[in-house]
């Protein structure tokens, strides 16, 4: 546990609902992160993935949003930090890259103003020697001609450009963990391939971790060490990519990964398909929360489901083990 | 046997505002260039590509939901290029359309009886009688069943529906008139995926219950591989290869569909790493598409002819099955390919 | 560049064109009136109208008429106002615009100002106490019609309270000229600038503030908390800059109308001789030259804030500069 850089511990995010209810959009969230290592947290629309990484960066700025349990990024705390220390966080320690690069850029600045900016706000560096970082920065990301595109406004460039623009910026002041929110959803499916290389290689290039969030396992599957998987912002399921995918645990993980059609291989008649679609976090069931669409549902899944330990595995489903073990 | 549908040489530009103060420059954008295709009876051609590769523009053109530029359309043998909207209405039934964005193409004030029951109450019989009050209300509870909604769904309005869910609204209303095509645009990319396994799954049972023919088109190769009998794949307005889908997808001819297939990222951990073309750069404008082949600036294998002549499309030899298969490169994956095109149409 | 100005600089003498012939056939062409009896003003004698119908060759065709007219106009500046005794009105224009200019400039420099600062502290305080008070304020601000405010204004400063320390230094109402006396310009002018901009502190506050507000839920701005930014410049260095274009576009409007004879009120109260008065006069009058004047005048203005709105709208958004 000692070279974990961040980790989180029983993180529950409420945000205010109608008559004065409050409303878990996640809950008992558990998970870690070493240094250089990537992380998926996959989910489907809904499961809470992107309000966790808002919550780690603090920009949830819900009124009245409450945020509980532990973030604990290099031994410090996370929840209840004060907004000045948790903006010298921010941008130079721990940074964040969005879905759209389109619309995530202020489109009346150019790019490399945008870049310079966040690295003179975290570091003493001349106008001149900040733009420097930024053409270095553009270069190695594989923009082309870094010098001139840094001279020019989001709408000028295309959307693979603008991305790695983003991750540039992200990148710019060499933080230790790197939140990337889908970051290629947006992007066109040869142009995610780059994008998706780019974010390997950074842990070599930057030492930087990567907390992906995806609702792609496809994505999950090619890039990430450790993977967690959300369903109605309750974990399900996290462990080594590789075992989740040879042998999910849980029986949501196991059906998503089903109802992805094969690209190679036979092709089935039909899709496995979940029916139903998943609770809002208002209507979300006691117990386990993928109970009415889960095929193999019984009565002790009335009760919260214990985190089963499975090899490296940890599932969330009292199916998944012989003896439950409470986690 | 006649296509149900076909376009010979089908292109459309759009006028587009370019640079300066006020727009006064234009320039011509070519969404489609030069595209012959046709679909028969009870198949269902996939049609892939990026954004920008004109496969939205195709589809719209098909149906003449958007008037091409050049060349023509015959739907049933019957050329309706330039048909009259009021001798389109007459065809309209026969030929339906599903959108990507399922609450966009719903009206959020009209219940869903309401928006189910309009196209009856539009359009009248093929015998030119108009529809009954009895038959549309029995209509109205064949299509909630064939597309699995609850009979409860009449009542309410789109908002109160999942996305899932409100696709299978508007395919229920597509299917109101008893159509013979539909033209599907990205009908599940809006969707999770555990809900698009759902989705394609009735695209395929409506298939084989109703005998219907499909173009669906779609960014992601797999789900087009779950539906498809043909693909067609684009690439900034044109076919670049078109054949059998199992053919197009397990052995690609044309390097950009081989860089498309090794792009998508699968849901398989392997333990060594998959041997895969990373593309560079995007995908140029349809503003200013390169000359020649419009690939080559992006493609690993291009030379010095690819530049200057435009590759035509031309068939595979021999067949690798019995479909036809077919690529516009000067230099494709698989041999045969410098044979004279036998087949190639206008 | 240059090819673009040009072009707008045609749109610009085609409008103003199109808005000259309009007028001038309301004014002159309408069938059933007798424009020379209208310029002549009442008991006229048969000379001076047979003067005026051969000056403005009101017995000539139409095209000659509206040449003639705008010749008087632009070129010669000789048209001639017989209601108010052979006043040549060009003059009277150019009389009343340096007051008016005065005016208008002045009080938008204040609106502009305060509207953006409290625009940009509600937003920043939102759902706070200072952001509703704010709002209110704007609120009273937009009810208060500027001639009763005035008027109270003037009441306190001119008559009841004039004597106190706080306001001795009010001169009496009236328009001291920029080039004569710019402290005195200044001293007479700066009541009547914050008065008639206090309506457009409301107005441009209340708007400034709900663009900004739509603004934090932009992704770009999310980018901007994301980088570490202060607070203050994501508000004004990503917010601000982005959520001006309403702003701009209704500045432009209220801004030439106003020079163009919209402040009548505040003139009126503050006996400020500007262009609104003047038109109001002509008006009243039915002084057919002077209204053709001051309505050209006005044109001008408007036509010209317009192309002025189109030009800062490029420098604030480099999407406008391409796309056009």
């Amino acid at each position: 546990m000692q070279d974990e850089l961040f980790a989180a511990r029983d993180l529950t995010i409420a945000l205010p609902g109608s008559q004065g209810s409050m409303i878990r959009i996640v809950e008992n969230l558990s998970f870690s992160l070493a240094p250089r290592e990537i992380l998926g947290i996959v989910g489907e629309s809904g499961s809470g993935k992107s309000m966790t990484a808002l919550a780690i960066m603090g920009l949830i700025d819900v009124p009245g949003a409450r945020i509980t349990g532990s973030m604990l990024f290099k031994g410090q705390e996370l929840v209840g930090l004060g907004a000045r220390a948790l903006r010298r966080l921010r941008g130079r320690e721990i940074a964040m890259i969005f879905q759209d690069p389109m619309t995530a850029l202020t489109p009346v600045h150019t790019i490399g103003w945008q870049i310079d900016e966040q690295i003179r706000a975290h570091e003493s560096l001349s106008r001149a020697g900040a733009r420097a970082r930024t053409i270095d920065l553009l270069g190695e990301m594989g923009v082309p001609d870094p010098r001139r595109a840094a001279d020019r406004y989001p709408h000028q460039l295309s959307g693979g450009l603008r991305q790695r623009a983003m991750i540039a910026m992200a990148l710019s002041c060499n933080p230790s963990l790197l939140i990337a929110d889908e970051p290629t959803t947006a992007l066109d499916v040869t142009v995610q391939a780059q994008i998706l290389d780019l974010l390997r290689r950074l842990r070599h290039n930057f030492g930087s971790s990567v907390l992906l969030i995806t609702h792609d396992m496809g994505v999950v599957a090619e890039t990430c060490d450790r993977t967690l998987v959300l369903y109605a912002g309750n974990v399900a399921e996290r462990g080594p990519t590789g075992d989740i995918f040879a042998h999910p645990g849980h029986p949501y993980a196991r059906a998503l990964l089903a109802s992805i059609p094969p690209l190679h291989g036979v092709r089935p008649s039909r899709l496995l398909s979940i029916p139903g679609q998943p609770p809002s976090p208002a209507e979300r069931p006691a117990g386990c929360p993928f109970r009415p669409r889960c095929p193999q549902a019984h009565a002790q899944c009335e009760q919260t489901p214990p985190m089963v330990r499975r090899g490296e595995q940890d599932i969330a489903c009292v199916l998944a083990a012989p003896e439950p073990v409470q986690a | 046997m006649t296509p149900i549908i076909e376009a010979r040489s089908l292109g459309k530009h759009y006028r587009v505002a370019g640079g300066g103060l006020f727009g006064q420059s234009r320039r011509t954008l070519r969404a489609l260039d030069n595209v012959s295709l046709h679909v028969m009876p009870g198949e269902t051609l996939g049609i892939v590509g990026e954004s920008g590769c004109g496969k939205s523009t195709l589809g719209r053109c098909l149906l003449r939901l958007t008037q091409s530029s050049s060349g023509r359309v015959l739907f049933e043998g019957e050329d309706i290029t330039t048909r009259s909207e009021r001798a389109l209405r007459r065809l309209r039934p026969r030929m339906q359309m599903v959108f990507q964005d399922s609450y966009a193409s719903l009206n959020p004030r009209r219940r869903i009886a309401d928006l189910l029951s309009e196209p009856m109450r539009v359009h009248r019989q093929p015998s030119g009688a108009p529809h009954d009050r009895s038959f549309i209300a029995q209509r109205l509870r064949d299509l909630l069943d064939l597309t699995g909604l609850p009979i409860s769904a009449l009542d309410r309005y789109p908002h109160e529906f999942s996305g899932g869910q409100r696709q299978r609204i508007n395919i229920a209303r597509a299917l109101a008139l008893q159509p013979s095509l539909i033209v599907a645009d990205e009908p599940v990319s809006a969707l999770d995926v555990s809900i698009q396994a759902q989705i394609i799954n009735l695209f395929t049972d409506l298939r084989e219950t109703l005998g219907l023919t499909y173009i669906f088109i779609a960014h992601d190769l797999s789900v087009v591989r779950q539906i498809a009998s043909s693909v067609a794949v684009m690439y900034l307005g044109a076919i670049v290869e078109r054949g059998g889908t199992d053919s197009v997808l397990h052995a690609p001819a044309h390097p950009y569909t081989a860089a498309l297939i090794t792009a998508v990222p699968e849901p398989v951990v392997s333990a060594g790493a998959r041997s895969r073309v990373i593309l560079k750069g995007d995908v140029p404008s349809p503003v200013s598409p390169p000359p020649g082949c419009r690939f080559h600036t992006r493609c690993p294998k291009a030379e010095a002819r690819c530049s200057v002549e435009i590759p035509a499309l031309r068939p595979l030899v021999p067949a690798p099955d019995e479909a036809l298969h077919e690529v516009a490169c000067h230099y494709p994956l698989h041999p045969a390919s410098n044979v004279p095109d036998r087949y190639a149409t206008g | 560049m240059a090819m673009a100005l040009l072009r707008r600089l045609g749109q610009t003498v085609l409008v103003l064109f199109g808005i000259s012939v309009l007028v001038f056939l309301v004014f002159f062409a309408t069938p059933g009136a007798d424009p020379t009896a209208r310029i002549a003003g009442r008991n006229a004698s048969p000379e001076t109208m047979a003067l005026i119908r051969h000056q403005y060759g009101f017995d000539r065709p139409l095209p000659v008429q509206y040449e003639r007219m705008m010749v008087s106009l632009f070129v010669t500046r000789d048209l001639t106002s017989f209601v108010d005794h052979g006043e040549r009105v060009v003059p009277e224009v150019f009389r009343a615009a340096p007051v008016t200019l005065s005016l208008v400039f002045g009080a938008a420099i204040v609106w502009v100002l305060a509207s953006i600062g409290m625009g940009t502290l509600a937003t920043a305080l939102r759902g706070s106490l200072v952001d509703r008070g704010l709002m209110i304020l704007g609120l009273i601000g937009i009810s208060m019609p500027v001639f009763w405010l005035g008027e109270v204004i003037n009441l306190v400063t001119q008559s009841r309270m004039h004597d106190s320390w706080m306001f001795s230094w009010v001169p009496g109402l009236g328009y001291v000229p920029l080039t004569q006396d710019p402290v005195g310009w200044f001293k007479v002018l700066v009541i009547p600038w914050i008065t008639l901009a206090i309506l457009f502190i409301g107005i441009y506050g209340r708007v400034l503030r709900a663009d900004l507000v739509a603004a934090y839920s932009e992704d770009f701005m999310r980018t901007a908390q994301a980088k570490g930014l202060s607070a203050s410049r994501v508000l004004f260095r990503h917010g601000l800059r982005t959520s001006m274009i309403t702003f701009v576009s209704l500045f432009g409007l209220d801004f030439a109308q106003l020079v163009g004879g919209g402040a009548l009120l505040t003139e009126v109260v503050f006996g400020l001789q500007g262009v609104g008065r003047l038109t109001y006069q002509a008006l009243s009058n039915l002084d057919l030259p002077l209204i053709m004047a001051t309505v050209m005048y006005s044109a001008v203005f408007v036509v010209l804030a317009n192309a002025l709105v189109d030009i800062l709208y490029v420098l604030l958004d480099p999407r406008v500069r391409d796309a056009g």
